[in-house]
């Protein structure tokens, strides 16, 4: 029923007052068979994407990769310039001088890595986007303050604009808003 | 409302008892978003400004006539700019201390004051790298330091500390940055959401990339905010162990000490904390933010400068040590020359302000009151100043052949760039006060509930 309602909306937002409400709000809605959803909160908290069924991510491997290759990239180019490209016989020292090499070797393992750790967070979460349809609640602008937020959108297949919203109204929110596209 | 624990004591509280989200969110954003700067404010911005104005005459100066307006020469090649080098670069370290290693310790005391922290942190660095740039004559050939292809087929020398230092300095430059940066998105979105006026708003949404809070999002916020504080945390102590080696791996009396990285690095530690309590004292008071940083703060960063402190005088006592039990005339003859010297007083003031009057924060009622906290906090920034200028100046200038001894005295060239850097850093401070949030809200807001969603 009410397909017309489905490609006409973003989806359906309620607002709770404090974390224990939209944790216990977004758990009941994952156990109602709701997928397609995301829970907003002005600060981190850990419950909250459990709830929506995420468990880690693949960012710590994204480091790992980063600080592998900076680590191997800054060391093979020091031995590159200083035994291949530039070889200089400083009092006849080996000109493959590994000791000598770790330092930059490890600046480098860890500029990667650190690049990775920001550049990956936020490309993975799709950053920056200048537009995104949750800020079309007025109320929206609390979920940087003190607001906490539960928005199931449409394209869930158990979304439907009357049974969700009746079942937010259910969760005991202080407001369920329409998102507009 | 999501409302705020009970603290225990107000005695161990670091914040006050009774902020909310809301209030907690308020008191720091209004500080960004008011209209008008507050007199303070302005006075102090045009002392900070005047200074920079004075670096700037300084550099303008420096490029036309050449490093021969400084003070150095042989055997002295490294001056003031060395010294305020490794002094700037020493103060950034409590900023990463703070920002990384403390939140590795989950030492929640630290939220309130990280945020100001590294943006000391960013500027001290900054200021920490005018000094090797244009102590090397030409600084707009400084890019000939780093490995590109170019035609003169020369690649850097990997084998000398001082192109360690170039890595280790800008790995620590972007390195703070970037966790500067990760964690002011969120607060960038509080702000473009309370923003009023069109343009602060979109300058704000703009640098918050469109965040939004979202759980998902939070997950790998949170994951990339703990992997940089893993990677800032090893980072921070190589870098001062870097600088260190531009030291210990050279063969001068005095500087050729396997002492010197633990050394250098606990000073650096040291002297960071003196900076962030210089810092943190007036804005305490000018921002009305005692109920984030309390005495808790105070208390704590006294300890921590305490600790390290002793570590600094350990350090003094082997390079006593050591010149002893090193027997060589030369190491000998530069710990003598540095009590008896034509430097002794520099020496004697060092010891004086690093190692005796910080004794004082033995005690709990100097640990939590402001003012003499403050005077401390300023005495060891002096001390570290001094600390610098004994190793790299008293090294030098009497080394191993007598005949090739010299002097070295600083020229009001470089004083101007040594005060110039105190503005370029105050100047950036108090930009920084003023458009941005000084304290991490988002972090602030994790201490107001319990962290949850239990029952």
């Amino acid at each position: 029923m009410a397909t017309t309602n489905q490609t006409s909306l973003y989806g359906l937002m309620a607002e709770f007052d404090d974390p224990a409400a939209v944790v216990s709000a977004t758990r009941r809605a994952y156990a109602a068979g709701y997928r397609c959803m995301d829970a907003y909160s002005p600060y981190p908290i850990e419950e909250l994407h459990h709830a929506l069924g995420i468990h880690g991510n693949r960012l710590p491997l994204v480091v790992l990769i980063g600080g592998i290759v900076g680590g191997l990239g800054g060391y093979l180019l020091e031995y590159w310039i200083s035994a291949i490209a530039y070889p200089l016989d400083v009092g006849g020292r080996p000109l493959h001088s590994w000791p000598a090499f770790i330092p930059v070797a490890f600046e480098t393992t860890i500029l990667l890595a650190a690049l990775s750790a920001v550049v990956g967070m936020i490309a993975a979460n799709g950053l920056p986007m200048p537009y995104h349809p949750v800020f079309n609640v007025p109320e929206f602008e609390r979920a940087s303050r003190d607001g906490f937020f539960l928005c199931i959108e449409a394209t869930d297949p158990k979304f439907d604009v009357h049974e969700t919203r009746r079942f937010l109204e259910s969760l005991n929110p202080r407001e369920v808003a329409d998102v507009e596209p | 409302m999501a409302n705020g624990t009970v603290v225990d004591a107000l005695d161990t509280a670091v914040i006050a008892p009774g902020h909310t989200l809301g209030s907690v969110t308020d008191a720091i954003s209004g500080h960004v978003l008011r209209r008008r700067a507050p007199l303070g404010w302005w006075i102090g911005f045009g002392i900070a400004f005047m200074l920079l104005m004075g670096m700037l005459t300084t550099i303008t100066y420096l490029l036309a006539v050449g490093v021969g307006i400084w003070g150095i020469n042989i055997p002295v090649g490294w001056g003031f700019d060395i010294v305020n080098f490794v002094w700037w670069i020493g103060i950034g370290h409590a900023g990463t201390l703070i920002s990384a290693i403390l939140l590795l310790f989950r030492q929640n005391w630290r939220t309130s004051i990280n945020r100001f922290a590294e943006a000391m942190t960013l500027f001290a660095v900054a200021c920490a790298g005018l000094f090797p740039l244009f102590h090397m004559g030409r600084p707009w050939l400084a890019y000939w330091m780093f490995p590109y292809p170019n035609t003169m087929n020369v690649w850097p020398q990997f084998r000398s500390p001082l192109i360690w230092d170039v890595f280790a300095v800008s790995t620590y430059g972007t390195v703070s940055l970037l966790f500067w940066y990760t964690g002011l998105i969120p607060d960038l979105a509080t702000l473009r959401d309370r923003a009023t006026a069109w343009l602060p708003r979109r300058i704000y949404g703009i640098f918050a990339l469109g965040w939004r809070g979202s759980a998902r999002h939070w997950s790998r916020y949170e994951t990339a905010y703990l992997l940089l504080a893993g990677l800032s945390t090893p980072l921070v102590v190589s870098v001062h162990t870097v600088v260190s080696f531009d030291f210990a791996i050279s063969i001068v009396p005095g500087w050729h000490t396997t002492i010197f990285p633990p050394y250098f690095v606990a000073g650096a530690i040291y002297s960071g904390f003196a900076m962030v309590l210089t810092l943190a004292i007036p804005l305490r008071a000018a921002y009305g933010f005692e109920d984030f940083i309390t005495k808790v703060h105070l208390r704590n960063m006294a300890r921590v400068m305490l600790a390290t402190g002793l570590v600094v005088a350990y350090g003094y006592m082997t390079e006593i040590f050591m010149g002893w039990y090193s027997a060589t005339t030369y190491e000998k003859y530069t710990v003598l020359n540095r009590m008896t010297g034509p430097y002794a007083p520099l020496f004697w003031a060092l010891i004086l302000t690093n190692v005796v009057i910080p004794q004082a924060l033995w005690f709990r009622r100097v640990q939590e009151s402001v003012l003499p906290l403050f005077v401390i906090a300023l005495i060891v920034n002096t001390g570290m100043w001094l600390e610098r200028f004994v190793i790299i100046v008293t090294s030098l200038h009497r080394d191993f052949l007598p005949s090739s001894w010299g002097r070295y005295l600083p020229t009001v060239w470089d004083w101007g760039m040594f005060l110039g850097t105190i503005g370029l850093f105050l100047t950036l401070f108090f930009v920084f006060i003023r458009v941005l949030p000084a304290i991490a809200m988002f972090e602030m807001r994790t201490l107001v509930t319990p962290r949850h969603g239990d029952n």
